[in-house]
């Protein structure tokens, strides 16, 4: 085991675990608790990634974050605003928005597909200057961060326990109900997908600090991604309260990162990384359903035991 | 409290599955009127109900709810007042939800709108809510904690008819509430339906396929045929009436044979 993992490999799976998870959590939000399949996610992704870096780029590292957010927000809006209002199927309403917003990353980085920040201030370059110690400067990215979607982590499930969250859950979960109760579907879908939309955005400002660079294509197959680690985390955690499941999410993503670690270090080449998180993905949706199946057929192959003699009862 | 003006509902207008589920029906429900409404399927109950609760508008007519014109009122906003309750026990609480966040839901018909958005389930809600549960005297007050999808169907209806109510509503419609029930659950979701309206004094429509239910439940009894209202009896009059004279009286009102298996073997 020693050989997979060095300390780098663990390093960077931790860092990325904790950036992508950022979208892990937004589809938590669309997909798991609104039941609603949110295609925009790999556009609005590459949105936050580029507006973060432009942002950044004009000198301001910490403004980069709530711009990106703010940016999500938008898409996010014009998503719901689609499938409520305008009634298109939600599926088609996220594809929509996810080819409108290829263009509008482009513009947003001066039609130009990709830039980049070096040379420029970051959360990350700023806070490397803080301390000279072998553990800081080893350790500075993870804590940072850590910090972002611990605190995001937090708030988001203080949210989902507020009145209005309750309500967003409830939407997801019932549908007659919500129709019966005094909540508005139209209401709670949109808020639902700005505030997804949001930590989408920022795992993508995030991301374009951290790897000192916006690429136009950044945004495919998170949607894909993000799944997985969504799905291994509810695999891993299964039933509990909200906080227990935004963590799952978290440790989902992390573990996504790790398996991804391994396979690149048992030299599966990096054309085909996409190949394999479709492979993981696949694997992981279908893993608990196996696994009930598995459980029947140990059930079935096993001699039928009845109690009792008589075996015209038994049928 | 409910006034409907000759509303009338066509489903599908204009093709061969046209139909007239609503019409023209006028109704006048006083204040802490509890009536029952029988009728085949079909007759145009359950797209009464669904009228009431703005489901869908009504072609023509108005629906005035104490007072208030909510003929064109949306349907989210119309349920602050009106408590519904179907059929199916699963369609009215979140199974993926704690019992308390259900209840919380309920409860946020009391609040008015936005302050109350990112306030939390407080304290003194959840003694509210676990009293209320201790009078279902079913257990549930020690599971406040656990979802809803794991409550047996009885249970589960019996917690929406407490949600539903919990805040007061102008007017309680119940659809067949206890008709998917074995009938000692449903004996006993009926006995808290009756004694939860009679202790608030709530307004209520309830449809029902058991004719015995039909005149022993409430002061009032509606029959409906057709989208129509064709038989309306309360007082003395509908004292005197016995089952037999409800089923003959479905004959003349409706002027023809009662081929319904449902509302005979209910008797």
């Amino acid at each position: 085991m020693g050989s997979i993992f060095t300390l780098s490999i663990v390093q960077s799976a931790l860092e990325l675990g904790c950036i992508y998870s950022l979208v892990a959590l937004a589809l938590f939000i669309s997909f798991s608790i609104l039941n609603i399949a949110d295609l925009s996610t790999d556009g609005c992704f590459t949105l936050g990634c580029s507006v973060g870096a432009i942002v950044t780029i004009s000198g301001h590292p910490f403004l980069a974050f709530p711009a990106a957010m703010a940016a999500g927000i938008c898409s996010g809006f014009v998503t719901a605003f689609l499938q409520t209002r305008m009634g298109v199927p939600s599926i088609l309403a996220g594809i929509i928005v996810n080819t409108g917003l290829y263009t509008v990353n482009i513009a947003v980085m001066g039609f130009s597909s990709n830039v980049n920040l070096f040379g420029c201030d970051t959360l990350f370059s700023l806070a490397k200057n803080v301390s000279d110690a072998s553990w800081y400067t080893n350790w500075y990215k993870i804590m940072i961060v850590a910090l972002i979607v611990l605190v995001i982590g937090v708030i988001l499930s203080w949210f989902l326990n507020t009145r209005l969250g309750l309500s967003i859950r409830a939407t997801g979960d019932n549908e007659h109900m919500v129709r019966a109760s005094s909540i508005n579907p139209v209401f709670t879908i949109t808020v639902g997908l700005c505030v997804a939309n949001s930590l989408t955005a920022l795992s993508g400002a995030v991301l374009a600090q951290y790897q000192k660079s916006c690429d136009i294509n950044l945004g495919t197959g998170m949607v894909t991604i993000a799944l997985a680690s969504l799905i291994i985390g509810e695999t891993l955690i299964g039933k509990g309260g909200m906080f227990k499941k935004v963590v799952g999410v978290i440790l989902g993503s992390c573990l996504y990162r790790f398996i991804v670690a391994i396979a690149l270090r048992m030299s599966v080449p990096a054309e085909c990384l996409k190949l394999v998180s479709a492979l993981i993905v696949a694997f992981a949706i279908a893993f608990p359903y196996l696994k009930g199946k598995a459980a029947f057929y140990k059930v079935r192959r096993m001699p039928v035991r009845i109690d009792g003699e008589d075996g015209e009862d038994a049928c | 409290m409910l006034t409907l003006k000759k509303i009338s509902k066509t489903f599908n207008p204009g093709t061969v599955n046209e139909k007239k589920a609503l019409d023209r029906v006028s109704l006048e429900l006083a204040d802490g009127d509890f009536a029952t409404i029988v009728g085949s399927n079909g007759a145009g109950k359950s797209t009464l109900f669904n009228a009431i609760t703005g489901a869908f508008y009504v072609d023509e007519g108005r629906i005035i709810l104490a007072g208030e014109d909510i003929t064109y009122r949306k349907e989210y906003i119309r349920s602050k007042e009106i408590g519904h309750l179907f059929q199916d026990p699963l369609k009215g609480t979140a199974p993926h939800m704690t019992i308390e966040e259900n209840m919380a839901l309920a409860y946020l018909r009391a609040s008015t709108a936005s302050h109350a958005f990112f306030s939390r389930i407080s304290g003194k809600e959840k003694q509210m809510f676990r009293e209320q549960l201790a009078q279902l005297d079913m257990g549930l007050e020690d599971r406040m904690k656990q979802p809803v999808g794991l409550l047996s169907g009885g249970q589960r209806q019996a917690l929406t008819l407490l949600m539903a109510t919990m805040v007061t509503p102008k007017i309680l419609l119940l659809d067949e509430h206890t008709a998917a029930l074995d009938p000692a659950t449903a004996e006993k979701v009926l006995d808290l339906t009756r004694r939860i309206i009679a202790e608030r004094k709530i307004t209520c429509l309830m449809v029902t396929h058991n004719m015995h239910q039909a005149l022993e439940l409430g002061n009032r009894t509606l029959m409906m045929d057709g989208g129509n209202i064709v038989f309306d009896v309360q007082g003395e009059e509908r004292d005197r009436l016995t089952i037999d004279d409800l089923l003959r009286q479905f004959q003349d009102s409706a002027g023809k044979r009662l081929d319904n298996d449902r509302i005979l073997l209910s008797k």
